[in-house]
Order: C-alpha cells, then sequence, then structure tokens
C-alpha cells in the first residue's frame, strides 16, 4: 500500500511532494546561545575546515556539509546540537521569556526543550517531560551537554500531570510536540511507513487530544500552547485541534513563520472542522527542502 | 517529615548553611560556594540564582529556575559537583557550563593536548600549580573555552571526561 496517496487531494504540486519526500535530508546543526553565539559557532567551525551554509530564515541554523558533525569541536563542547531545521519552529512560536514557566509535555529526546531553555535565556523554568524514561535519558544527556540549568524533568504521562511538586499550579506557556505516525519524518527514516495504518492513526489520536486538553487546562489565562506533529495525517492534526477547540475554554491564533506553509485542511474524508484550523500551518517537505510538519498555535482562555 | 536521610528518588535542596541542616553530613549552601570560590576563584555572585539540590548521597545539582523541595524528579538543573570523597570533584559539564568564570586552577592545554584529553586519554602536562582537580581548557575561536576536568597527579594530566563526552575529533593527526 502506498500510504502517501491518501494525500494528493490536500497537496497542490503532489509530483514535487513525492520527490522531496524520497531526497534524503541535508544535516542541519542549531547553535546552542545558551553556549556560543552563532558567530563564534562558525568561526570554530571555519577554524576546522568543515563547510557550511547558514539557513537564510534562522541565524542560528547552519546546514553542515561533514558526515560526521559529532566529531566537531562544537558538538563536543555543545555549542551545536544536531536538529531537523522545521523542528525549530514550535520554540520559536512558543517565544518563552525568562522568567516564565514553560511545560514541554512530550519533550524526549530534547532538542525542542533545550531549545526553549535557550530562547529563555536560560533563565526560564523548564519543565521537560516524557512518558519514555529511556528516551529521557538521552534528554539528560543532551540538556547537560548543552548546558541547561533551568530544566526539571519529569517522567510522567502528559495526559493527566499533575503540577503539584513545583512552587505554581500553571504554566505560561506549552509545548505539545506529541507522539504521531511520522510521515513526516519519511526523508530521514525511509522506513517510517512501514508500520503505518489507520488503527494507530485512530490510537494515537485520542493520545493526542488528551495531551492537548490537559496542556490547555494547565496553561494560565491568556498563555499560550503550541501543538505540533510531523505527520501529514489531517486525524492527528485539524482533527484534534476542532475536538479540543469544542472541548476547552481556547481558540487557535495566527502566527508568524518564515518557511513557505499551506494552512490547515478544514475538510477531510467527509468531516468537516471548525474554520480556525486555518490558522494552523502544513509544512510539506517540497516546500523548502525539510520534514513534513504541522503546527498550530492555541491561545488559553476568552 | 521523618525522612532524614538521603532518597534517590527525590531531591532535596542544599540548607543555606550548617546551623540549617538537617540530614547529616549534607553539604551547605555555604560550602558549596565557598569550594568554587577557593579552589577555582569562581565568585559566589556567578551562582547567585541557583539553588543547590541533592538526589543520592554526594551527588550535588544546580538549578536556575522555581521548584519546591523536596522534589519527585529524574533530573533537575545540571548534576554539578560529587561530595562523596574527600575532595569534591566537578561534572564535566558544571565546567563547562561556569569554568569560564575561574580565575585559578585552569591549566590550557595545545590542540594536540586537547584531543588527547577529550579522547579521555592521560598525559604529562607542565603545570606548576595544585595537584587535583583541575579545569582544562584550550583556545578556539578567539577565547579560552574550558573542555572539562582533569586530576594532575604526578606531572601527569588524567582525563576525567566521561565515556559518553569523549570524541575523536576531525582534524587530529
Ligand atoms: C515527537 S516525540 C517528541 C520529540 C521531542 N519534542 C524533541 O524535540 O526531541 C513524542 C514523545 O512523546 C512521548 N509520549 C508518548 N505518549 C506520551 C504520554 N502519554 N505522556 C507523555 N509523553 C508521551 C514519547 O515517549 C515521545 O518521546
Amino acid at each position: 500500500m502506498d500510504v502517501l496517496e491518501r494525500y494528493e487531494p490536500l497537496v497542490d504540486d503532489f509530483r514535487a511532494f513525492r520527490a522531496a519526500c524520497e531526497r534524503p535530508l541535508p544535516s542541519v546543526v542549531r547553535v546552542n546561545e545558551i553556549k556560543a553565539t552563532p558567530e563564534r559557532a562558525m568561526d570554530a567551525l571555519d577554524d576546522e575546515g568543515v563547510a557550511y551554509e547558514p539557513v537564510e530564515w534562522h541565524p542560528g541554523l547552519l546546514r553542515l556539509d561533514s558526515t560526521s558533525p559529532g566529531r566537531t569541536w562544537g558538538a563536543y563542547h555543545g555549542w551545536l546540537h544536531g536538529q531537523e531545521e522545521v523542528s525549530t519552529l514550535p520554540a520559536l512560536v512558543c517565544d518563552p521569556q525568562p522568567d516564565e514557566r514553560v511545560w514541554a509535555a512530550c519533550a524526549a529526546p530534547g532538542g525542542k526543550a533545550t531549545q526553549l531553555a535557550a530562547l529563555a535565556d536560560d533563565e526560564g523554568t523548564i519543565v521537560a517531560n516524557d512518558r519514555s524514561l529511556g528516551r529521557l535519558s538521552a534528554l539528560r544527556f543532551n540538556a547537560e551537554r548543552l548546558g541547561v540549568t533551568s530544566m526539571a524533568v519529569t517522567n510522567r504521562d502528559a495526559r493527566n500531570y499533575s503540577l503539584k511538586p513545583f512552587e505554581f499550579d500553571e504554566f505560561d506557556c506549552a509545548l505539545v510536540d506529541a507522539p504521531c505516525s511520522c510521515e513526516g519524518t519519511i526523508r530521514k527514516n525511509p522506513d517510517a511507513l512501514d508500520e503505518w495504518s489507520l488503527e494507530y492513526i485512530d490510537s494515537i489520536a485520542a493520545t493526542q487530544e488528551s495531551i492537548l486538553r490537559r496542556a490547555v487546562q494547565a496553561t494560565r489565562s491568556g498563555g499560550s500552547v503550541v501543538y505540533s506533529t510531523c505527520t501529514f495525517a489531517p486525524e492527528e492534526n485539524e482533527a484534534v485541534l476542532d475536538s479540543v477547540l469544542s472541548a476547552e475554554d481556547c481558540r487557535l491564533v495566527e502566527f508568524s513563520c518564515a518557511l513557505e506553509t499551506r494552512p490547515g485542511v478544514t475538510e477531510w474524508q467527509g468531516e468537516a472542522f471548525d474554520r480556525s484550523v486555518r490558522k494552523a500551518k502544513r509544512i510539506y517537505p517540497h516546500l523548502n527542502d525539510t520534514g513534513g510538519f504541522f503546527c498550530a498555535k492555541v491561545e488559553v482562555g476568552g | 517529615m521523618s525522612d532524614r536521610t538521603n532518597d534517590g528518588s527525590q531531591l532535596d535542596r542544599l540548607p543555606a548553611t550548617a546551623d540549617e541542616r538537617v540530614v547529616e553530613g549534607r553539604a551547605t549552601r555555604q560550602e558549596l560556594l565557598d569550594f568554587w570560590d577557593e579552589r577555582y576563584a569562581i565568585a559566589p555572585e556567578i551562582f547567585e540564582h541557583y539553588s543547590f539540590w541533592e538526589k543520592g548521597g554526594g551527588k550535588l545539582w544546580a538549578f536556575r529556575g522555581e521548584a519546591a523541595s523536596p522534589l519527585e524528579a529524574e533530573a533537575l538543573g545540571m548534576t554539578f559537583l560529587r561530595t562523596r570523597q574527600e575532595h569534591w570533584k566537578p561534572t564535566t559539564n558544571a565546567v563547562q557550563r561556569f569554568g569560564r568564570h575561574a580565575g585559578k586552577n585552569v591549566v590550557e592545554l595545545a590542540d594536540a593536548e586537547a584531543r588527547r584529553f577529550v579522547a579521555g586519554e592521560d598525559q604529562p602536562i607542565d603545570w606548576d600549580g595544585d595537584w587535583g582537580y583541575l579545569i582544562a581548557a584550550h583556545d578556539l575561536a578567539g577565547d579560552v573555552e574550558p573542555l572539562g576536568v582533569g586530576l594532575f597527579i604526578d606531572g601527569e594530566l588524567r582525563s576525567q571526561v566521561p565515556k559518553g563526552r569523549r570524541r575523536e575529533l576531525i582534524g587530529g593527526e
């Protein structure tokens, strides 16, 4: 079965979409500004003779030529962290400030949570949670290597998360980078679709909805919740937003994004969604030569 | 609380001074600040916004953020210092994060030495200062950058970089 065929009605240049899904992804690193400025990180790469190209829309992202970015001085010092270009988007949309309390509900292995910490100058409180203890050990390793000191790490189910252990009872913002069918990672993992099934999509959609609802409840009125996945399936994207919009006190809001995107879809296989899901953004691999992605910004309360 | 020992699953904030200590032998915030100041000349103000925590005996964490003590969590900030042995030992990550504020016991390595250090090797070095745990550093992109902790003993610098952080860097011979 060819899974991606089902998205032909959604994608305008379907052939370009298919072709992009076949190509491997460029190797991208994010400069970790807790430890180095982009200028200094680039100087170090220059000294080592490693070629790179800055990513136009984000000064802290570099496309590397090297096949072993992990063997550079920048990697050793935690100045550089391998992170797919498009996956840097949700933390930028959260835009956490110093002193804010931020919840990364599904945080492991930590690319986005450590980016949240860096965006808040390592002066906020980042609560990084994941249900998988094994993946959390990768997160802890990454956070320490990157010099993050503002992160608390918890191992719980995000669907019924309690803030009891902390000194505060709500977050200023939350990021739900949800577990998903990962269709958009096909360029990185060519076997990403091998296990694909509609049953999995239905069951993971229920989990996504519960986690997103909990994130809305745990965020203060006026705060924001960012929802992201690396999949194209509307069942896991717009349909999840649609359910949460009707169940919780929140609304979708516009956000800016330097990448080329398409609006969320309001219809899928005979089902119609709240019109505001158009404020969410779909990113197809051919639009910016990245992985596939979905991102929405929810504002909590009135 | 009846709990007066170190519990492996929870983090406890360090007492400010010895007068507030309830767990016997636990380091205090003041001792910690004195340690960094006396050993590496890192001014206490650098840690002004940090709280210090213990999880399991002798493993200390530094956290910049809000949390109530005791805390059930996997981690809080960064592992920072080991105090179980007579000589307290900073972690590689703590030294990489705070070592640039150090005014003493920093040994600057030449490029080839730095590469050996990062690969986890022991090597003879030229150092007339104190023995014990030193901050190893090198020159990178126009400034001195701390690499990690080395144990200097008998003319030799023993790399303390943990296995998972060791690297064979490109460009070495
Ligand atoms: C897409 S990955 C997160 C990637 C991560 N945000 C990053 O940037 O490195 C989704 C994560 O959700 C976790 N997860 C799945 N179900 C969960 C639940 N009910 N509660 C908390 N975490 C969950 C998985 O263990 C997985 O690590």
